[in-house]
């Protein structure tokens, strides 16, 4: 009967989105790794498709309020998982993000740390009384989001450790946020930009730098913004095809199948094919913020949220990169990159949400 | 009432935690956020409609000059050969290096300029003198690469490398390591700012190669190739992937030369060590046959970009040895000019054959003394005793007779004073002095004295070497002036210029060079050759050029120029050849390398057993003394 149920109330526009997306992006990872030593990464991708469909699947067969129950465990877990990293980790290209596994795969934890923060989040926030948060509170979550932070930070990761932000931020606003709390946090954010400054790499700088001006270092750090722009540029209105973009096939465009993989597909597919798939993912937002909405309680709420929020700002940040909107931070495109980490990560995430959905008539 | 108390204590708890866990707190919020979803995507999709759809063009453009590449494929010259078919200059293969400015960095200079022996100040003034031209044509920084800096370039081809640098095949000129005939061929080399802006060079661009002096320069057009072009797909790295136009390129034309390498090479070895001009020209067509100045230069330092202190070395020798003194010395004749004088005398009645002068070693015209170069004189002198001896003070009396005006227009009728119109570029015209052109020179009357001086080829007279060659040739062959030219031409020659004159004139004068050489005291006794009737004239100039006396640059005492032209055979000359030998003294010490050079054209010619060009021999009545006559 469990099954029925489950088959019956499933988020299926979620899950049918969710693939179309994730279809596209394995045409995309194709098409821009050919003839490269990346040309098998878009069948590893339907494998990892697979195996995030059965996360999926796994998440939703048990109560999201068990998951919550068990999140502190999750937590401590993932608090020595990315220890474990930085202790032993393998290194890939000047960091230590991956955990390796039997068979060549590799462990990213720090991608899955983001369903455990929004888990152990939405407990905390859920057991909250009163309507506004304590000074109290905010120290406590702070720490909460700051201790992985740090970690993935000393990898070094700075765009997902800035990804963990935006789940501290969504629950902090959706918890009700004192006024003078929100000015003090304000302030902290400002005072800490300059301190933060001073804890970056250098490349890290180098790229907040180009950002504002991407010709200041046309061959660096600015290379990439401004091929990325070239490309989607040149894709115009209908693209140029798939497997026809000089940018992506030429390999002007650095990743073209990992982070800047939208702007591969924005040359190949075109401005048309750029609000198709924008919509999909807009579609897609929606879906899990009604989630949200049809959430029996405000744990359920908060944990559909979370999941928004994080999506939100991987596509503000990673889409805004490519056209050249937003500085280069590392930060993957859900669904579409390349990688098993993100994309089981993403499944799973995804999986929360509709769990929320799918226990809506319980109580 | 403790119990019920504390009941509805807990109920009110419960109360509260339902209230609190209602999840549509949170709706205002969650509809905000639903707005600042909407903005996040207006936001990005405003982003790719700036690229996409509001300039596609200018990054399409810009995707396109990323990956097309075009890279030139240089047109090799055309070969340069002799009349026989001889190779004079050749092009060997090497390597240039092109340097891509769209792919500079500005910190790889420095390296490039050390791996590669380059100056970085004048590599950065090379790349800034191609500034208006488009970033992406490439600029060739040097060529001729030798096997370790090819390495280098290779060595650099990685992501962090030299993606900048790209190696082309080049076809370099090869010329004659001796100098052999360099005059004539000139040189190539890149085209500079300052002749971009003249009319001649107007169709060129920057970094062509082009011909910049003697038959390079005169016939660029035919010897030039039209580079083609090599439009190639490439990656970031700059790697070709993909060829996707391909222009050939059109090499240049051949050409043939009416130079004989074996003529040349007998010239070039009489002149070594010497200073001074060889011409050979064959009169019954024109064509030259041997070209030689000296001091020469090596082409090969010019092939392709000559190193600055080579140049300055050129430029501030005062032997000047760019300078083509075959057609660029402007000299005094001195007695070689007598012939000239012989004839207008004849064909101006001033003169005839029975006309004597009495030579004591001197003479006074007009208050002025002037005098024989016999010091004990030659005692009675006729017109072919005058020419032997080569007679000063005969000639002063004939000059006198026949006028300034008379002289002059022979002087121009034989080919002085103009230029003779051969294919090579900034050749001299000379002076043929007359009161009319020192009025409109000097503003100044003629002095009779100057008459005197003029009719033994002093004073302001001065001609080319070629300029001799082909006025004694022409006059040897009657009054027929056929334009001296260095490329062959198909077909019958260019209608000569003839002169209105009596042949007998002409003859009485040729036998009087006929005993320069073959008669006792004849001045050219060196010039003799046997079995050959070999006519000729010596020449001593007492004064350098007119312009070196104006610019003042004499240093040292100028030794007299030595001058010889001779021809044959007298009777129908088939080849004239003047030396000038700067410094030589005297005229007689012409006369051998003239000799040599007549006698390596006889000498070929009896070991091909045939005539060395098809013959137009042309018999004006020439009538030699049977003791003259050639042998059999």
């Amino acid at each position: 009967m469990v099954h029925s149920r489950y088959l019956r109330d499933l988020d299926w526009p979620l899950l049918l989105i969710a693939l179309v997306i994730s279809a596209m992006g394995v045409l995309q990872i194709y098409s821009a790794t050919l003839g490269t030593a990346w040309a098998t990464a878009w069948w590893r991708q339907c494998l990892y498709i697979a195996a995030g469909l059965a996360l999926f699947g796994l998440v939703i067969s048990v109560d999201y309020h068990t998951l919550l129950t068990q999140a502190p465990v999750y937590y401590r877990l993932s608090i020595l998982g990315l220890a474990a990293v930085l202790l032993l980790g393998k290194e890939v290209s000047g960091g230590k993000r991956w955990i390796p596994l039997v068979a060549g795969f590799h462990f990213q934890v720090s991608e899955f740390v983001k369903a455990v923060l929004i888990l152990q989040i939405a407990r905390y926030l859920a057991d909250l009384k009163g309507d506004h948060l304590q000074a109290r509170d905010l120290v406590k979550l702070g720490a909460m989001t700051a201790l992985p932070a740090a970690l993935v930070m000393k990898q070094p990761d700075l765009g997902t450790a800035l990804s963990y932000l935006p789940i501290l931020g969504m629950g902090i606003f959706l918890a009700g946020l004192r006024w003078r709390h929100a000015v003090a946090l304000a302030l902290i954010a400002a005072l800490a930009l300059p301190v933060g400054w001073h804890f970056m790499k250098d490349y890290q700088r180098m790229r907040l730098v180009t950002f504002l001006d991407p010709s200041r270092d046309p061959r660096g750090a600015g290379y990439q913004v401004i091929q990325s722009q070239i490309a989607v540029g040149a894709g115009g209105m209908w693209g140029k095809g798939v497997t026809r973009g000089s940018q992506t096939q030429l390999r002007f465009l650095p990743v073209p199948h990992t982070d800047f993989i939208f702007s591969a597909f924005a040359e190949e597919h075109g401005f048309v094919g750029v609000v198709v798939v924008l919509g999909l993912y807009f579609l897609l937002l929606m879906q899990v913020v009604q989630d949200a909405q049809m959430a029996p309680d405000r744990a359920g709420m908060y944990v559909a949220m979370g999941v928004a929020g994080l999506l939100l700002f991987h596509l503000l940040v990673n889409v805004g990169m490519v056209v050249g909107r937003m500085p280069v931070t590392g930060i993957s495109l859900p669904l579409m990159s390349y990688g098993g980490s993100s994309i089981l990560s993403w499944y799973l995430m995804l999986g929360l949400a509709s769990n929320v959905r799918l226990r809506r008539f319980t109580n | 009432m403790s119990e019920d108390l504390s009941e509805l204590e807990q109920q009110n708890a419960s109360f509260k935690r339902a209230l609190r866990d209602d999840p549509k707190v949170a709706a205002g919020r969650i509809a905000l956020f639903q707005y600042a979803s909407v903005a996040v995507f207006l936001f990005l999709i405003s982003g790719f409609w700036q690229l996409q759809v509001r300039n596609p063009e200018f990054y399409s453009e810009r995707a396109e000059r990323n990956s097309i590449k075009a890279l030139p494929v240089l047109a090799p010259r055309g070969k340069i050969l002799d009349r026989d078919g001889r190779v004079i200059v050749d092009n060997h293969s090497s390597f240039s290096l092109i340097l891509s400015r769209e792919h500079l960095k500005a910190e790889h200079l420095p390296i490039i300029a050390a791996g590669l022996n380059l100056d970085q100040g004048e590599l950065e003034r090379r790349l800034y003198r191609f500034r208006s031209r488009p970033r992406y044509e490439p600029v060739i920084i040097k060529e001729e690469l030798t096997p370790a800096e090819i390495a280098f370039v290779e060595a650099h081809r990685d992501p962090d490398g030299l993606a900048e640098l790209e190696l082309v095949h080049a076809h370099r000129r090869l010329y004659p390591q001796n100098s052999l005939a360099a005059h004539v061929i000139g040189y190539v080399g890149e085209v500079s700012e300052a002749e971009l802006n003249s009319q001649e060079f107007i169709k060129y661009e920057p970094g062509d190669v082009i011909g910049k002096a003697g038959i390079e320069r005169q016939y660029d057009e035919h010897l030039r190739g039209i580079d083609g072009q090599r439009q190639v797909l490439v990656d970031n790295l700059g790697r070709e992937r993909r060829l996707i136009g391909f222009k050939e390129a059109v090499p240049g034309k051949n050409l043939q030369l009416t130079i004989d390498l074996d003529l040349q090479v007998v010239a070039e070895l009489a002149m070594e060590g010497r200073k001074g001009a060889v011409v050979a020209l064959d009169p019954r067509n024109g064509e030259v046959l041997a070209m030689v100045s000296r001091p020469a230069f090596d082409p090969n330092k010019f092939a392709t970009r000559i190193r600055s202190e080579d140049w300055k070395e050129l430029v501030s020798n005062p032997d000047n040895p760019l300078l083509n003194r075959a057609i660029q010395a402007q000299l005094a004749p001195g007695s070689i000019f007598k012939p000239v004088v012989a004839l207008a005398g004849l064909e101006t009645g001033a003169i005839d054959e029975n006309f004597r002068v009495h030579c004591p070693g001197g003479a006074t015209f007009y208050g002025r003394y002037f005098k024989c170069w016999v010091k004990q004189g030659h005692g009675v002198v006729d017109l072919h005793k005058g020419l032997v001896q080569s007679c000063d003070v005969f000639f002063y009396n004939v000059g006198s007779r026949v006028g300034i005006e008379d002289i002059a227009r022979y002087a121009e009728m034989v080919g002085f004073g103009r230029k003779t119109g051969i294919d090579l570029p900034h050749e001299a015209e000379g002076v043929v002095p007359s009161p009319e052109w020192k009025m409109r020179m000097f503003r100044q009357k003629w002095y009779a004295g100057e008459t005197i001086s003029v009719a033994i080829g002093q004073g302001a007279l001065t001609v080319t070497p070629l300029q001799v060659a082909y006025a004694i040739g022409g006059l040897a062959m009657g009054g027929v002036w056929y334009r001296p030219h260095l490329v062959k031409r198909p077909g019958p020659p260019e209608p000569p210029r003839v002169g209105k004159l009596n042949p007998e004139n002409a003859a009485k004068v040729v036998y009087g060079l006929y005993g320069v050489v073959n008669e006792p005291g004849g001045t050219g006794a060196r010039a003799r050759l046997p079995g050959i009737s070999v006519c000729g004239k010596t020449g001593t100039s007492q004064l350098a050029s007119n312009q070196v006396l104006k610019s003042g640059k004499l240093g040292q005492p100028m030794k007299d120029n030595a001058w010889f032209v001779g021809f044959a055979p007298c009777e129908s000359p088939e080849i004239v050849v003047v030396a000038l030998y700067e410094g030589g003294e005297h005229g007689y010490l012409a006369a051998p390398i003239v000799r040599d050079v007549i006698k390596a054209y006889f000498d070929k010619k009896a070991r091909l057993g045939r005539a060395l060009v098809a013959s137009n021999t042309r018999q004006f009545g020439l009538h030699l003394p049977a003791a003259a006559a050639p042998q059999p």
